[in-house]
Parts: C-alpha cells; structure tokens; sequence
C-alpha cells in the first residue's frame, strides 16, 4: 500500500524511586533488552545505531536550520551522552562502572533489533521505532511488537532487584503540561509539492483523532481543567506548520530526513497521533492517513480549509458527543465526522476508480481499511458508545464511565486519573487496556502470535529484512546500523564495509533471502552481496 | 457529565449506555442484565488491579519532555 513506520515515546516511571534521573532509567530500560537478546540470539547483543544520515534540521519547505538557532531537543543527530553527574545523582558513582557499560565503557544508549526496529533514548524516554512495513496491518503488528519489546525489558529490569523496578506507559502526557510523541512516517514521492500536503491533510488531522484519540482525563496542557476529551496530544499542538517536534508543536511537522534516496523520497513526519493500544483505531490511523496521502498525490484530496486549525483541533477533542463544529473557510460549519465523511467518499472513489480495492486483483488492504473506515464512521455517528470495542477513546471513557457511575466519581477524582494513566501501563496484568482485551472487550486485528513473531521477525517485504536478518544472523560482525544503512566489520577485511539501503523497498526477503540461505558467516555474506551487486562501500 | 456534553441532551441517553459493554448476542430480555453483570465483573477485577494510593501515584508520575 505505502512505506510507512511508528515511533512511540514510552512514559517512563519507577514508583518506588520518585525523581529517578529519566535518561539514566531509560538507558537501563536499553540495557536490560541488549540482555535479553544476547541470550537469546547467538551473534551477540543487538547492534549499534549509524548516525551519519541523521538530517532533523533540514526543513520539508526548502531550507535548513542553522544549529544554532535550533533548540537543543532537535539536535537528534547526535548520540547523546549520558552525563556522568546524572548517574551519580540517581544510582551513585560505582554504577558507572556496574551498571550497563559496554567494551567502550559508555552506556548503551541505541540499539538496531533482529526484527529491523530501532529501540534507544530519545531526550527522556525509551522510544521504539518500528521497522518500514507496507500496510497499516503490518504497521499494527510491528508497533504492538514494540509494546511486548518494552515488556520484555520491564520484566528483566524488575528481575534486578537491586535497583528499583520500572513501569512504561504507552501514552502521551503526565497531565501535567508535559507531552512526549507517538510518530507515524510515511514514504511519498518527493515531486508532491509540500503545499498541497499541508492543504491535503490539515482538515483530515483536525479530525481524525474522533477514530483514532485514545482519549485523555483532564483539558488543558496541565490538566486543570476538569473533563474528558478525544485526543491525549490535542492541547499540546500550538502551530499549523513547523519543524519543532518538541516546543510549538505543529499539526504538520516539516522534519526533512527521507532516510532514503532523497531526490526521489521525502519521508512524511507525523508528530499529532496518540499512541494506540487499540488495534483497531491504530489500523485506522496508519490505513487511513495512507489512503488520504494517496488522495494528494491525485490531486484528488477535499477542496476544504478548516478556520483556525489549532483551536480546531482542541475544540473537537474536547468535545466527546461530536457534535461540535469548525468553520470551514467557505462558511459551512461541519463536524469532525462530517470532514471525515469527505475524505472518505473521495479516498472511497479514488480507490474505486484506481481499483487498488477490488476484493481480487486490489492491493488487499485498501478494500479493509476502507470497511472498517465506513463502518466506524457509521457507528460514531448513530451511537458512539457502541464504538467501545475498536474505538480508544470510546473504550477508555466506557470504563471511566462504568467507575463514575458505579462510585460517583467526579472528572477531577485522582481514580479517573489512575484509569487514565493505568490504561496505558504495558504489563498485561497491569495495564487496563490489556485486562478489556483479555476478556475481548477490544477488537483484534492482528493474531496475538504474529505480533509475537513480529518481536524477531522483520517484515519481508521492505529493506528492514535485510537490516533485521544481517542483526540476527551476523550480529557480531555487524558494528552500524540505521535506516538506510548496515556496516560490517568483518575479521581479515581490515575495513568497515558499509552497505546502504536507500532504496526502502529493496533488501527484501524475495530479493536477499536466498542470499542469507546460502551463507553462514558475515564474509562470504558480504563477498556474494559485492559480487552480484557492489555497492559503494565507504569505510 | 461534563460540561460540554451538557447542551446535548440526546447525548444524555447515549452517556448512559456507555458502560453496555460489547457482549457477544444474547437474548434481548436476558442482555441488559448479563451486560450489567459485565460491567460490575469488569470493575471488580480493575479494582483490585489498580495500583494502591490513586492521588499519590498520580502526583508522582512525572515526565521530562519529549516529542
């Protein structure tokens, strides 16, 4: 269907060591899963992040930041160093040495996954990156992946018992004025002019957070203001169209790092998504923003421009019966499921007349995603409540809900905040979101064994089966990784052999899989990838 | 009922059926009940799930930014 990929920011907590440094917890959170898959994989710990590719200045619009106008959050090209006095402060100075150090004697703060991801520490969080997949079916399983990745390291951290255990959340805010992201990324030709994206998808982000919102206690940044709304991120977005991800946040961020052939690719950057637990609103966020990408590039998107996006965008989260309506510049005052009705018909049509959603000979996901689109609409517009089982933010209100009935609790209550935050703890015996799933109460869209496959296994058909399979298979030999690139260093060969991966949508298991069969070390791996294909190896 | 739902009194019916959990077809006398069931099963179980001192743990969660 398209390239695509998720970044969730986990929330990061250790109940029992309250101001506990967050850098220095995360990069425990890093260690603990660099544990993991050595005993799990034989070529070693999983391998180190390349970051010579890295270009978050670099402006979708037609220029470049200087750095040092940029604010220090956006230098993400560079490999952050864990300060040694922030370690003292929270664990004391011998865990420098005991704690987490690898050959070089820093910390471990990157790691590239067997199953193609990214897991590292971005500012104060654990992040995980998915690998590229091609579908918003794929994009589920390898994002709900990330969540049993993050599992596995909370298990083996709270196996330590010398330290303090550490809870994540797979949310978007602490309530108290502080956000941190859940970022989608999708592959477009770089020929679309970056005005008729800004044009094209403004009105469809204004409202897509009605299928989508994970729904959040408490308006307002601080959450001071007593209430429920749709969206965990909507109070957090303060501008139309930027390149900040971290301050003035933008509703169309312009970060440009295609992360691939850059004449012929631009990767979109999509910072205004909520983490999704539910399956079924996070296949909507990726299957839909997808088909509304394709609606651009037809030039067939809406012909709408919402009035002041931003106010817009709060006042149809904050209002939970989705009733409210937005100004459109030509006059008419619609609903947010009024906007998405229009993108629907005209992705419904666009498909129709491309035929990429005939049952037989389509691409076999735009006929589903299109399904789930409509009926979810549908049923958002008859009753909402009957949403409870895909929507998110229906869902989490239906159990705040069933408390505030139950007990009388009013929005300010700190047990309605607890649901709120709990519903995003990713321990199945903890996290509440889990507890509806386990009694299937949340609708399923991915099997429950292909999301574990999806821990290890890259997905086949994008360049993450190379870099994933040459992780698993030469992980000892491999010393680099990003994600257009793998580097070598192999035992006699005296150089770094660096392998790009520009193109996102080679490297695939039908174009390299034969390839790893025939090889059981890195060398002659390497030799044969040279032979049939040289490419230009820097060292 | 929050404030902004207020001026939406059709939206009062449908508030109160928030909490009909999606229960597999039943028959229609016995639903109401056996969802009602449900959903007090469900809360029981949460409650002793729900981590101890709401107001204190609340406070305590606190994040450093992010993107």
């Amino acid at each position: 269907m398209r390239v695509m990929g998720s970044e969730t920011e986990y929330g990061i907590h250790a109940p029992s060591a309250p101001g506990a440094n967050a850098t220095m917890m995360s990069a425990r959170i890093i260690q603990a899963y660099a544990t993991v898959t050595r005993q799990r994989a034989a070529g070693g710990a999983e391998t180190r992040w390349d970051y010579t590719d890295e270009e978050p200045l670099h402006d979708a619009r037609g220029w470049t930041l200087d750095r040092s106008a940029a604010d220090p959050s956006q230098l993400t090209d560079q490999p952050p160093v864990l300060d040694a006095e922030a370690v003292a402060l929270a664990y004391g100075r011998q865990e420098l040495e005991l704690d987490g150090a690898d050959e070089s004697g820093s910390l471990l703060m990157n790691m590239v996954l067997g199953n193609g991801a990214r897991l590292y520490v971005d500012h104060a969080h654990p992040e995980y990156s998915s690998p590229e997949v091609t579908n918003p079916r794929d994009a589920v399983a390898w994002d709900a992946a990330g969540d049993l990745v993050a599992l596995a390291t909370v298990r083996k951290v709270a196996a330590d018992t010398s330290l303090p255990p550490i809870n994540l959340y797979k949310n978007n805010t602490d309530n108290k004025s502080v956000s941190y992201g859940s970022h989608e990324n999708y592959l477009m030709p770089r020929s679309v002019p970056f005005g008729d994206i800004i044009r094209g998808l403004t009105p469809f982000f204004v409202s897509r957070q009605v299928v989508c919102g994970a729904g959040r206690v408490g308006l307002g940044q601080d959450s001071s203001t007593p209430g429920y709304q749709i969206s965990q991120r909507a109070d957090f977005f303060e501008a139309e169209v930027g390149l900040e991800t971290t301050i003035r946040r933008p509703i169309i961020n312009t970060r440009d790092e295609p992360h691939a052939t850059a004449d012929k690719y631009r990767r979109l950057h999509v910072i205004i998504g909520d983490a999704n637990l539910s399956q079924a609103s996070n296949y909507l966020k990726f299957g839909t923003t997808a088909m509304v990408l394709s609606l651009i590039e037809a030039g067939q998107a809406p012909k709408i421009e919402v009035h002041e996006p931003v106010q817009a965008l709060q006042a149809i989260s904050h209002d939970t019966t989705l009733t409210a309506t937005v100004r459109l510049l030509d006059g008419r005052r619609v609903t947010a499921l009024d906007i998405q009705w229009m993108y629907y018909e005209a992705a419904a049509k666009l498909a129709q007349e491309t035929g990429v959603a005939d049952s037989v000979t389509g691409d076999g996901h735009t006929h589903e995603v299109l399904a789930h689109w409509e009926s979810t609409l549908t049923t958002l517009g008859s009753d909402i409540s009957a949403a409870a089982s895909s929507v998110e933010w229906v869902a989490k209100r239906s159990l705040l809900e069933g408390y505030r009935n139950r007990d009388g609790l009013e929005w300010d209550d700190a047990r309605l905040g607890l649901v709120d935050l709990q519903w995003s703890d990713i321990r199945p015996e903890k996290g509440l979101y889990y507890r509806l799933l386990s009694r299937d109460r949340m609708m399923r869209i991915v099997d429950d064994g292909d999301i574990a496959r999806a821990v290890t296994e890259p997905p086949s058909d994008t360049r993450a089966y190379f870099r994933g399979r040459c992780v698993s298979r030469f992980g000892k030999d491999v010393v680099g990784a990003s994600w257009d690139s793998v580097i070598f260093d192999v035992p006699g060969l005296g150089k770094l052999q660096r392998v790009p991966t520009r193109e996102p949508l080679r490297g695939t298991r039908a174009l390299t899989g034969a390839l790893f069969d025939r090889h059981q070390d890195a060398g002659s791996f390497l030799a044969d990838l040279m032979g049939q294909n040289p490419p230009p190896a820097r060292s | 009922m929050a404030a902004q739902e207020q001026q939406q009194p059709q939206s009062r019916e449908t508030e109160t059926e928030v909490d009909v959990p999606e229960a597999p077809p039943a028959a229609p006398g016995a639903q109401a009940s056996d969802a009602t069931q449900g959903v007090d099963d469900l809360l029981d179980e949460i409650d002793g799930v729900l981590e101890s001192n709401a107001e204190e743990f609340v406070r305590a969660f606190v994040q450093k930014g992010g993107q």
